[in-house]
């Protein structure tokens, strides 16, 4: 009791932009953005997908940038699956000239992308989710159009070293979906770039 | 072979003046960085975590600045936390900071497993640069959010004003 009291007199508070969007095992709308071959992707369009890898990334973030490679391995490896890679742009061209689109259909081209890289025009998108940076992934199931948030965070947990990484975390996760399983670890945290709204 | 001695004054007058302005960037990981977070003292820190390659923290950073000079005196310690990273990363960082005329303490925090310790800092911070945490004792204020001078300024004053 005497604990207590003694806490409320401290000061402890965090004070910025909290998440409000998706928690795990919240559904998730679906959405309609344009991608980087100039058609409109949604996750409707994938019939047979058992579920989405979404991650939030950009041009010109070197989180993101040091993930484009494991990015592109992780899609090659899960579409086959049922798990496609689904890669959005939430920043603002405005504030960062080197997000713009057409800096995303070259990006795109130069890494050879194997999956969508779609543009958050009107940022509505990644507010819905709440993501908050760039890279930031949400794994979503799918269940006849019912899209379930399974897992919010990180790649992995090296961004410097893809060799060095001792946790896939949504390696995991995916393998564990597959496996008609709920992910272990539904949530990690990683460092990355603040998303830039107008 | 003998150099004229005024040009060895002269060079070693430049190098001399060069050291007074370029500071030693010590690199850390967590564990290493973590008593920062929880010194039990009179001084307010202010723990600024930031790259340069992040518009918002770089537009920010001159506040910081401004604090270090304007708290000179007033038991307060600035300290920016790089999390830059790549080739040469203390040369680019020291030539940054003399372009922006940054003189506040620098460190680079190099721990890639940042799942570990990102709630270490603030269980509600999830990592997106940039992030500020200002502490006196165990009283502590976080901003995840780029932040003003007056923010911060009011933040000190209300945690130095406090009885401990």
């Amino acid at each position: 009791m005497k604990k207590i009291l003694i806490l409320g007199l401290f000061v402890l508070a965090t004070i910025g932009i909290q998440a409000q969007g998706y928690q795990v095992g919240d559904d998730a709308k679906d959405f309609k953005l344009k991608n980087v071959d100039g058609k409109l992707v949604s996750l409707a369009d994938y019939k047979d997908a058992k579920g989405f890898i979404v991650i939030f990334t950009c041009n010109h973030c070197p989180y993101s940038v040091a993930y484009e490679d494991r990015i592109i391995e992780i899609d090659k490896k899960y579409k086959t699956k049922g798990y496609p890679v689904i890669a959005i742009n939430p920043n603002d061209p405005e504030l960062y000239e080197s997000d713009s689109f057409e800096n995303m259909i070259q990006r795109s081209k130069e890494k050879g992308f194997t999956f969508p890289y779609l543009i958050d025009e009107t940022q509505d998108i990644y507010k819905a989710f709440g993501a908050s940076k760039t890279p930031h992934v949400f794994i979503l199931s799918n269940a006849k159009g019912k899209y379930t948030v399974e897992y919010i965070g990180a790649i992995d947990n090296n961004y410097k070293d893809a060799s060095a990484v001792t946790s896939t975390y949504v390696e995991t996760a995916v393998d564990a979906l597959l496996a008609n399983k709920k992910p272990a670890v539904t949530a990690t945290k990683a460092i990355g770039c603040s998303i830039k709204s107008k | 072979m003998k150099l004229p001695i005024r040009l060895i004054l002269f060079a070693s007058l430049l190098f001399s003046s060069q050291l007074a302005v370029t500071q030693e960037i010590k690199t850390y990981n967590f564990d290493e960085l973590e008593p920062i977070f929880h010194f039990q003292n009179d001084t307010t820190y202010v723990i600024n975590f930031w790259a340069m390659w992040c518009k918002p923290c770089v537009e920010e950073l001159p506040e910081f600045e401004d604090i270090r000079k304007d708290y000179a005196n007033k038991k307060v310690k600035v300290i920016l936390v790089s999390l830059d990273f790549g080739k040469n990363v203390n040369d680019r960082l020291n030539s940054f900071l003399e372009r922006k005329d940054i003189n506040a303490e620098v460190v680079i925090l190099d721990d890639p497993d940042a799942d570990k310790w990102i709630g270490k800092v603030d269980e509600k911070w999830d990592g997106a640069l940039p992030a500020t945490i200002i502490y006196k004792k165990e009283k502590k204020i976080v901003f995840t959010r780029q932040v003003s001078y007056d923010e911060l300024s009011g933040t000190i004053d209300k945690l130095n004003n406090q009885t401990n």
